[in-house]
């Protein structure tokens, strides 16, 4: 939020400066996808689950205009005031005035990673509003003042220790007490103030139904009902991705969620929303935000389908040895480089290269998101586009006149083995990388081409 | 039956052992090998970096070298992957037959080959490193993320090996980190992910750590090393025609 950006190999440098705290953070992410690979292998049909799951977001992908009015006509007739906006600005333009017209100055929110998108919180505490978050890590994180690490475990950055001290410093609870039961316990006392006294509450939205015109919102906290149940506004944030055509597929989705995010049969609370209570409001915005931009890119459209479980994240080994923060963008880790280009070029054009292409994510992701793929396709792109470092784009002309000439290939080669000297690195940086913490492959005498020249060739 | 070998550049340059192996084991299992001459690089570098844009020389030149041949065999799992998934020319139709003809070695052992047995011994304590693209990209073996049966075509010629014992690893197909110019270009996470991948390995006690990519190898090697381990790297060709 108020840290400068760092690139992701630096804020990674960073990050790894405290090895303990990388294995940890490692560990922990790894056990998340342990706990998802046992909980997937008891279904056996979980790859047809995932490949219908994909099927009916590519209906989706090819029908959003379609399923967006159905949506909204089933939600009006519901009693439901539908709002659509173009970006964040808009979307929290709306947000506001709808608090304004409430007459309140202090909201609660469920977690909702599009308002992260938005920076909906800055915006409203700008402007007056008060601002809660009830999800208990992004509560975390809010104390704070970062951003959340990850989609679905907002605090995983944090350890026992670190949510102590927060806690101390902002509810007064004991210095140094580290007990998750006694630190959940103040937590709770604190949200149940918050929750009784707003009047407005927002929550995310994970599938919005054009059949009914209703959604759905996956907590493990229930959190999200409090807010909206104790609260006379109800508003639901969504990114026009997020719609499913017909109530049956809520049942293919919701199986692959929890599994996928954290190894759950399900989420504690699958809470169903269709019209207000009586003399409740409820308002739900769709957002756009680029959405339609990323729709027309052929290539990229596919990550529209994501339903944010986070399964790629955990098992992304670039994200566990980096850490969310190091994406410097709402969302993080493997789909997160995919979607902060669409967003913002010049800022995220480092994201997609913050991967080995492992393929580790495009494996777990249950809506068969072809996640390294695109990595590999941002690159082309945003090369193309021109948004790589100058002198890298100078090593690599060099080195492609060097490889694409077998004569100069060997010359560079015999001139101590040195093909590594072509590598883009040596040019970029004054010290080589690859010695910092390994060693060089010992030259030996002659090539293979020479062996073979003087050993095979009659 | 004429098979191309393709010997990636860096092998060419730093493993020409890793590459006499393979030829070794090709022509001892019965295949009339070529190695042409005028070969380079399969472009990766720069296709990783984004510069697939750079790339038609290094493919044109590699089909001019290739094009003719039954099969393309190559101890690279990451470049016969690169070759299958990207390879392009002015020469298009050669290109498509390239790149429906290119394995890499393991998979051409076994499922072109369908080799069942070997004379090789080698009775030490071998860590299989699953290379991603190999694994993942060119379906090797069963990948820990997917529901399926498991199989691998690496451990399958392994098992064929006389006295060799494979150990299990904790996490049995993580990145080691390697990953092109990534290995570079993200140092900090490259190096501790192959520092990972290392001790994972040495918590079952190897001697060895094999693969099919000798890019990882070379990675891990270069960890091993800086650590002053006795724990050695060999590519599965060198295992395979290892005799005592
Ligand atoms: S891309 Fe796939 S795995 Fe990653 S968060 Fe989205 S749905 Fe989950």
């Amino acid at each position: 939020m108020n840290q400068p950006t760092l690139d992701h190999a630096h804020a990674a440098i960073e990050f790894n400066k405290n090895e303990p705290r990388v294995n940890w953070h490692d560990e922990t992410l790894w056990f998340v996808r342990t706990k998802r690979d046992r909980a997937v292998a008891q279904i056996p049909e979980w790859e047809q689950l995932r490949e219908a799951a994909s099927q009916i977001k590519n209906h989706v992908l090819s029908n959003m205009h379609d399923l967006l009015v159905q949506f909204e006509e089933n939600a009006k007739r519901n009693g439901i005031t539908v709002h659509w906006a173009a970006d964040g600005a808009e979307h929290n333009a709306i947000i506001h005035g709808l608090i304004q017209k409430a007459g309140a100055t202090r909201m609660v929110k469920s977690k909702s990673m599009l308002t992260e998108e938005c920076h909906l919180n800055d915006y409203l505490t700008k402007h007056g509003i008060e601002v809660i978050d009830s999800d208990l890590g992004e509560r975390i994180v809010q104390m704070r003042k970062e951003p959340p690490s990850h989609i679905v475990m907002p605090a995983i950055h944090l350890t026992k220790a670190d949510v102590g001290d927060t806690f101390h410093e902002h509810l007064g609870t004991e210095k140094g007490a580290t007990d998750p039961q006694y630190l959940t316990e103040a937590a709770r006392q604190h949200l149940r103030d918050t929750f009784l006294t707003r009047k407005v509450a927002l929550t995310g939205v994970n599938f919005a139904i054009a059949e009914t015109g209703g959604f759905v919102v996956c907590t493990n906290e229930g959190n999200a009902d409090m807010g909206a149940h104790l609260a006379d506004v109800h508003i639901a944030a969504m990114g026009f991705e997020k719609i499913i055509p017909r109530a049956e597929h809520l049942g293919v989705f919701l199986r692959l969620l929890a599994r996928s995010a954290t190894g759950q049969p399900i989420t504690t609370f699958s809470s169903h929303f269709h019209k207000p209570r009586p003399g409740q409001e409820m308002h739900i915005v769709i957002v756009d935000n680029g959405r339609s931009r990323q729709l027309g890119r052929p290539d990229f459209r596919n990550s529209l389908k994501c339903i944010r479980c986070a399964a790629c994240m955990n098992t992304c080994p670039v994200y566990r040895r980096s850490g969310g923060h190091s994406y410097h963008s709402a969302v993080a880790g493997p789909i997160g480089s995919i979607l902060a280009p669409n967003l913002d070029m010049k800022q995220n054009a480092d994201l997609p290269f913050a991967s080995t292409l492992c393929g580790s994510c495009s494996n777990v992701c249950p809506v068969k998101i072809d996640i390294h793929d695109q990595l590999y396709k941002w690159r082309q792109v945003l090369m193309q586009e021109g948004y790589g470092p100058a002198a890298k784009t100078v090593s690599m002309k060099a080195m492609a006149t060097v490889l694409e000439s077998p004569r100069l290939y060997r010359m560079a080669g015999k001139v101590g083995r040195g093909v590594l000297r072509f590598a883009p690195v040596t040019v970029e940086n004054r010290f080589n990388p690859w010695y910092n913490q390994r060693e060089m492959p010992e030259p030996p005498a002659e090539s293979f081409r020479d062996w073979y020249i003087n050993n095979k060739k009659a | 039956m004429k098979v191309g070998l393709f010997i990636p550049c860096y092998i060419d340059q730093f493993y020409p052992k890793v590459a006499i192996a393979t030829l070794k084991l090709l022509e001892k299992v019965g295949c009339d090998v070529d190695y042409p001459l005028q070969q380079t690089c399969c472009g990766q570098p720069m296709a990783n970096s984004g510069y697939e844009h750079l790339t038609g020389g290094c493919n044109d030149n590699f089909v001019s070298n290739f094009a003719g041949y039954d099969y393309i065999v190559s101890p690279s799992g990451s470049c016969t992957l690169h070759i299958k998934h990207h390879l392009h020319g002015t020469n298009e139709t050669a290109a498509t037959e390239i790149r429906s003809r290119i394995y890499e070695l393991t998979e051409f052992l076994t499922d072109v080959l369908k080799i069942s047995s070997l004379e090789a011994t080698f009775p030490y304590k071998v860590g299989l490193h699953q290379s991603c693209h190999g694994q993942r990209g060119l379906h090797l073996a069963q990948m820990s993320e997917l529901v399926a049966p498991p199989y691998s075509k690496p451990v399958q010629l392994l098992n064929l090996v006389k006295d060799l014992e494979l150990i299990q690893l904790d996490r049995r197909d993580e990145c080691c980190g390697f990953g092109g110019t990534f290995c570079v270009t993200e140092e900090a996470v490259s190096a501790k992910m192959g520092k990972d991948r290392v001790a994972d390995h040495l918590r079952h006690g190897v001697h060895y750590i094999t693969g099919v990519d000798v890019s990882c190898l070379m990675h891990l090697e270069g960890i091993l090393k800086r650590a002053n381990s006795n724990v050695q790297v060999k590519h599965i060709a060198e295992i395979l025609t290892a005799t005592i």
